[in-house]
């Protein structure tokens, strides 16, 4: 049976309410958006992941494909967001080849929020889904309890409120590609300065009738120098009181050595030998 | 036996347990309500969205279609309430395809009234069911948290009705024209909104006539004023 396992659930309340503490999810403390613009849609994403207090990866990739010309921003329960995402995209998959057309976006929108849903908030993903498909580009966002909106810019994630500022004083209801490209990335920008949860370095991914251009790393505001100084010891730093040195063949004398020259291992036989078709 | 409040509902079996709601839901902390008038109905709702302090959406659209011309205004949890009203929407359209005639209002609001009591533990929902159809004109059904469904010439629901009970009582009349009644609607709508935190935004309508469906939007910044277009 596909999907999740609820077995240890009483078990793992039982260990709780006796003092062990849950394991800590990898979470996105995250900030994520997207702008739909004349012609395209585009969505963008810090690099942030975090466990608790501490930053468990640098340069995370928040932006997931879902299909050639669908793909979606993922903020909250790390792991989560990664499933869900690769679930919907290959029952999409496959609800094209069996249909012979295109994903839809509104598809993909209905099969998350049903899925969410079900699972009544217990899977922690908070979704931005952008595409553009047959019927025309579009932007939702998803919530882990299933809820939908539609809306032509949106922010998610701990650092959404700062997003939100940028897109409530700067968006315009026409905006070329590159004016929503930039709006995103500098909304991105406001979450990795202005968010804990949030760093590091900007994706973004443009979605148009013709293609979907990922830009992995658009901007990198958060670059680590060269170290000025150099933190190698110098040789003889740590004191000796004796030296020896150890020949080769006076090595029989410490360990047991076995010559394994190029027999056959015991019970290898030609037999074993990789058989290829003629 | 033991008497266990159900659902959310306190020992009294008025109160919401607020602490019941799931941390970080999305909910409509709304004003919404229907009016019956003399040749149809009319739909409002405020567009204020929430999670917790933050408004997730300032132009949500509460008003929701589940067949021609029947609508739904949605109030409680945004999942919950999204969820019903797509399964009642595809309930209504095989209803038209397999009886070859569209549902009337009570129908719709026996099917919505079906969803949420039976899963009344479960969901955090209220709903206002408004419709027009040629042989009963216009019908106006609630449906509160409990799964109840009653008919009314006017309903309201939501946190910022509480405010407006006693507007609505003192300005509600038998027969309005569409005109009165559009004015009836926005102005509870807009002290519902004054007064309710939870509430704020455009004020949405949907009429409902023989013509069929007619959709207005009122702007705080034109003091709700405007002509509705």
């Amino acid at each position: 049976m596909p999907g999740f396992d609820f077995s240890n659930h009483t078990r793992n309340a039982a260990l709780h309410a006796k003092g062990m503490p849950l394991p800590k999810a990898t979470s996105t403390g995250t900030t994520i958006v997207g702008c739909i613009f004349d012609g395209g849609v585009v969505i963008a994403a810090d690099t942030r992941a975090t466990s608790g207090p501490i930053v468990a990866d640098k340069n995370c990739e928040k932006l997931h494909f879902i299909s050639p010309q669908i793909w979606c921003a993922g903020a909250g329960t790390a792991a989560d967001t990664e499933f869900t995402t690769a679930l919907i995209s290959s029952q999409l998959e496959l609800h094209s080849l069996s249909t012979g057309r295109k994903p839809r976006v509104v598809t993909c929108m209905t099969l998350l929020k049903q899925h969410l849903f079900r699972y009544q908030g217990h899977i922690g993903a908070y979704l931005v889904i952008a595409g553009v498909d047959p019927t025309g580009t579009h932007l939702f966002t998803v919530h882990a309890h299933g809820s939908t909106d539609k809306l032509p810019y949106v922010t998610m994630g701990s650092g959404s409120l700062a997003a939100m500022a940028v897109f409530e004083t700067k968006w315009e209801k026409s905006l070329t590609r590159e004016e929503a490209v930039d709006l995103c990335s500098e909304a991105i920008l406001a979450g990795i300065f202005n968010d804990l949860g949030s760093g590091s370095n900007v994706d973004v991914c443009v979605i148009t009738s013709e293609r979907a251009t990922l830009m992995r790393n658009h901007i990198t505001p958060n670059e680590r120098v060269p170290k000025e100084m150099s933190y190698k010891f110098a040789r003889g730093t740590t004191g000796y009181i004796k030296e020896m040195v150890v020949e080769k063949k006076d090595l029989k004398k410490y360990v047991t050595i076995v010559d394994l020259g190029d027999a056959p291992a015991s019970g290898g036989t030609a037999g074993d030998a990789m058989e290829v078709d003629a | 036996m033991e008497s266990k409040p159900a659902g959310n509902l306190s020992i009294d079996g008025i109160h919401v347990d607020m602490e019941h709601l799931k941390k970080g839901e999305v909910n409509l902390g709304t004003s919404i309500m229907a009016a019956l008038f003399d040749g149809g109905v009319i739909l409002g709702a405020d567009s204020r969205t929430t999670t917790g302090a933050y408004i997730a959406n300032r132009v949500t659209d509460k008003l929701t279609q589940v067949h021609d011309t029947i609508w739904c205004c949605r109030s409680g949890s945004a999942a919950d309430t999204q969820a019903i009203a797509d399964i009642v929407h595809y309930y209504l359209q095989l209803y038209n395809v397999q009886n070859h005639e569209p549902p009337t209002t009570q129908v719709a609001a026996s099917i919505f009234q079906e969803l949420c009591y039976s899963n009344k533990d479960q969901l955090q929902a209220s709903m206002i069911i408004a419709g027009y159809d040629a042989r009963h004109k216009g019908e106006v059904y609630s449906i509160p948290l409990g799964g109840s469904l009653h008919k009314q010439r006017y309903a309201i629901g939501g946190s910022g009705s509480t405010y407006i009970y006693g507007y609505c009582d003192a300005n509600w009349k038998e027969n309005m024209t569409e005109g009165e009644c559009v004015e009836f609607v926005k102005g509870a709508l807009a002290e519902a909104v004054k007064w309710d935190g939870s509430s704020g935004g455009v004020i949405r309508m949907v009429v409902l006539t023989e013509r069929g469906v007619e959709r207005k939007i009122f702007f705080p910044d034109e003091n709700y004023k405007g002509n509705g277009q």
